[in-house]
C-alpha cells in the first residue's frame, strides 16, 4: 500500500488530522482509512539499526580519571557543555556498568596494565575515547614513563588538545556516536579483525582466539 | 597475574603495622585488607590505598603511588629553560599558575632578573584566581564524595567564569604558560578588567551560598565536625603545610612568612582553624576564597603602568615590532629561540604557596641553557603522609571523607 507522507500545512489539515486520531482512539476508524492511518505511523527498521541507535544515545562513561584532561571531563558534565543532553552523563564507578572508558590524561607504564584491566573489565559492546596528546602520542613528555594508548588497548576515537576543551570532548564523543549509529561493525574490530577483547598471553593463544596486537610479545 | 606481582602484593600486605592495636583478644575479630583504588572514585586521582579494617574500623593504611609518574623532573633536564616551563605547568594540575611561578621564580633568583612591578601584579591576579579555582574544583568533588550532587555544579559553573578569564588573557583554558622567566607573556587584553571586576564582584556572594548549602546540612556537618582530627605538632613532623596545617591553628603561610611576587604589598588575612579536624580543613579552604578574592580586588585596583616583561633582552624575546628594524634584536631572537639564555652556576630553592602548601622547586644550574637538575618538592605528596595518622581508628566512611578534605593531587604527587 502505497502511503504518502507529507507535512501538515495549515491549521485546517491539521485539525482534521486531530479529529481523525480521535476517531482512531474511539474506535471508529475501519477498513482503508485505519490501514492508512497505521502505516502512516510506522517507521520500519532493522533491529540492528534500532539498537545501535540506542546504544550510541545512552554510553555509560567509566568515572576514571587519570590527570589535567580528568578536570576538562568533569566539566562535561557541569553546566556549560551539559553532555546530559544527548544522554551520556551517567557516569559509572564500575567498569562493569560502564561502556566507555574515557582515557583523560597520561598513562604511565605502571597504570597500563591496570587500565588495561579496566578496559577488559568492561562488558561489551564497548569503546575507548583517548582524550589528550598524553594518551594519544605521549604529548609533551615524549619520555620513559608514558605510553600511548594505542600500544596496549583498542581506541575508537582521538581527542587532540592539551588538555582538549570540553567542547572538543564532546565532539569526540558525539563523533562515536556516529560511529555506533552509522556502522555498528565499524570499528577498531574490523581494523585489526578481531573478535573479542579478552586479554591474550603470548603462548596461551587457543584455536578460537584472536592477537589483537598482531604479535605475541607485547601482550 | 604473574607470581611476581602476587607476591608484591602480599608483601604489602604483611607490611601493615599493627603494633597500635590495643585488642588483647585479636583471634576473635579477624582483620580484613581491602584494596581501594587505583581506580576508584573517591581517590580523587590513581591513588591506590591498601587499608586494613578491623569489622568497618580501619587500623592502617599504607599509599601506595606512582600511577601518574610522568618523569616531568628529568624531562625539565633536556630541555631549555624556557621550554621546561609548560612541563612543569602540567605537574599539579590544578595550580599550573603556581608551578610556573615556582619555576620561573627559581630561575629568575638565579639569573637575578627583576620582575617589573606591573607583571608581579598580574601574577598575583592570576595565581589568586588559580587558587580560587584549585578550591573550587576541591570543593565540587569533595561534597560529592560526601553525596552532596549540587555543589558540583555550582562550583563549576564559577570555575567556567575563572577559566574564561584565563582563556582571555593568554588563549587557553589549563596550562596557560602565561608566566615566562622576566614577567608575564603579555598585558591583559582590553575587557578583562571589566570582566574580572564583574567575577570578583559576584563571587563572595556565591562563597556564601555555598556556605548556606553545607553549613547548615546535618549530614555535612556529621560528617565533617570532630572527625579525623591531627594535632599542629604532628602534622608540622610530616612537614605537612598549606590548609592543613592552618586548619590545625598554625598560621603559617609563605606568602605572609617569606612575601614573593609583591605579596607584601596586599592586606590580607590567614584563616586557621582551631581543632584540625574535617569542617576546619573545610572552613579555612572557603574562607581562603574570600582572602584570594580581596588580594584579586587590591592589585586590580593598584595595578602600576609599565612592562610586562623584563626589558633584559638576553632572557626576554624582543617585542615584536623590533625585528624588523634592529639587527640586535634579531640576534637575540635567534639565540633565545634556538639555544634559550644561559643562567649562571649555582643552586636556588623558591618556595611558594600554593592551594596545597608549600611548594618549592630546586633548580641546580651548571651554566648551560638546560637545568642540570629540577626537583619540584610538591605539597600534596607530604600531605598525602598524614593520611594513616588522621584516620587511623576512625571509620571507613571518614576516611573517604579526610581524603577529600586532604585534597591531594597524583599530577602533583607522581610528577
Amino acid at each position: 500500500m502505497a502511503v504518502s507522507r507529507e507535512p501538515l500545512t495549515g491549521a485546517d489539515e491539521f485539525r482534521s488530522s486531530q479529529l481523525r486520531a480521535r476517531d482512531m482512539l474511539r474506535g471508529d476508524l475501519e477498513g482503508d482509512d485505519l490501514e492508512k492511518y497505521v502505516e502512516e505511523r510506522i517507521i520500519t527498521t532493522t533491529l540492528d539499526k534500532a539498537v545501535s541507535w540506542a546504544r550510541g544515545n545512552a554510553l555509560f562513561p567509566a568515572t576514571f580519571g587519570l590527570a589535567c584532561c580528568a578536570m576538562e571531563m568533569m566539566s562535561i558534565v557541569a553546566g556549560r557543555v551539559d553532555v546530559a543532553r544527548f544522554g551520556f552523563e551517567a557516569f559509572r564507578a564500575s567498569p562493569r556498568q560502564a561502556d566507555l572508558l574515557i582515557l583523560s590524561g597520561r598513562v604511565s607504564i605502571k597504570m597500563a596494565p591496570v587500565v588495561r584491566r579496566i578496559y577488559d573489565q568492561m562488558l561489551e559492546p564497548k569503546w575507548a575515547i583517548a582524550m589528550g596528546a598524553c594518551c594519544s602520542s605521549q604529548g609533551v613528555f615524549n619520555n620513559y614513563a608514558i605510553v600511548p594508548a594505542d600500544k596496549f588497548m583498542p581506541v575508537d576515537v582521538h581527542v587532540p588538545g592539551c588538555p582538549p576543551r570540553p567542547e572538543a570532548l564532546m565532539h569526540g564523543i558525539l563523533q562515536l556516536r556516529d560511529m555506533i549509529q552509522g556502522d555498528p561493525t565499524m570499528g577498531w574490530r574490523n581494523r585489526y579483525g578481531a573478535v573479542g577483547t579478552e586479554e591474550v598471553l603470548p603462548g596461551n593463544l587457543g584455536a578460537d582466539s584472536v592477537n589483537v596486537f598482531g604479535s605475541t610479545d607485547r601482550a | 597475574m604473574s607470581e611476581a606481582q602476587v607476591s608484591d602484593y602480599r608483601k604489602l600486605e604483611e607490611s601493615i603495622t599493627l603494633g597500635h592495636i590495643q585488642n588483647e583478644d585479636r583471634l576473635s575479630s579477624e582483620l580484613l585488607t581491602l584494596n581501594i583504588g587505583p581506580h576508584h572514585p573517591a581517590t580523587h586521582g590513581v591513588l591506590r590505598l591498601i587499608v586494613t579494617l578491623e569489622g568497618e574500623i580501619v587500623r592502617d593504611i599504607k599509599p601506595v603511588i606512582g600511577y601518574v609518574h610522568t618523569g616531568i623532573e628529568k624531562t625539565a633536564e633536556q630541555k631549555a629553560y624556557w621550554k621546561v616551563i609548560p612541563v612543569v605547568e602540567r605537574m599539579d594540575y590544578l595550580s599550573y599558575y603556581f608551578n610556573a611561578q615556582a619555576f620561573c621564580g627559581a630561575v629568575e633568583t638565579l639569573a637575578g632578573i627583576e620582575v617589573p612591578k606591573r607583571a608581579q601584579y598580574l601574577r598575583v591576579i592570576h595565581l589568586e584566581l588559580n587558587r580560587i579555582m584549585s578550591h573550587l574544583v576541591w570543593l565540587g568533588t569533595s561534597a560529592l564524595d560526601l553525596g552532596a550532587m549540587s555543589m558540583f555544579w555550582y562550583c563549576f559553573r564559577e570555575r567556567d567564569a575563572i577559566l574564561d578569564l584565563f582563556e582571555m588573557s593568554s588563549g587557553q583554558r589549563m596550562h596557560t604558560r602565561y608566566f615566562q622567566v622576566g614577567g608575564v607573556f603579555e598585558d591583559i587584553p582590553t575587557g578583562f578588567e571589566q570582566r574580572l571586576r564583574k567575577f570578583i564582584a559576584t563571587m563572595p556572594e556565591r562563597a556564601d551560598q555555598y556556605a548556606d548549602l553545607l553549613e547548615k546540612n546535618e549530614i555535612v556537618l556529621q560528617r565533617l565536625r570532630g572527625i579525623c582530627p591531627l594535632d599542629e605538632q604532628t602534622l608540622l613532623d610530616l612537614g605537612v603545610t598549606g590548609p592543613l596545617l592552618r586548619a590545625a591553628g598554625n598560621p603559617w603561610d609563605l606568602r605572609k612568612v617569606e612575601p614573593y611576587s609583591s605579596y607584601e604589598d596586599f592586606d590580607f588575612k590567614i584563616p586557621v582553624g582551631t581543632v584540625g579536624d574535617n569542617y576546619d580543613r573545610y572552613r579555612v579552604r572557603h574562607a581562603e576564597i574570600y582572602e584570594s578574592v580581596k588580594i584579586i580586588e587590591q592589585a586590580l585596583d593598584g595595578l602600576p603602568e609599565g612592562p610586562t616583561i623584563t626589558e633584559d633582552r638576553k632572557f626576554a624575546l624582543p617585542p615584536r615590532h623590533e625585528l624588523a628594524t634592529s639587527m640586535e634584536a634579531l640576534i637575540h631572537h635567534f639565540k633565545l629561540v634556538t639555544e634559550g639564555f644561559r643562567v649562571p652556576e649555582g643552586e636556588c630553592y623558591y618556595p611558594i604557596e600554593s592551594p596545597r602548601g608549600e611548594l618549592g622547586c630546586f633548580i641546580r644550574s651548571d651554566g648551560s641553557s638546560k637545568p642540570a637538575r629540577v626537583h619540584m618538592r610538591d605539597p600534596s605528596f607530604s600531605n598525602l603522609q598524614a593520611t594513616a595518622p588522621m584516620c587511623r581508628d576512625s571509620y571507613i566512611a571518614d576516611l573517604i571523607a579526610t581524603l577529600a578534605m586532604l585534597d591531594p593531587v597524583l599530577g602533583g604527587i607522581d610528577r
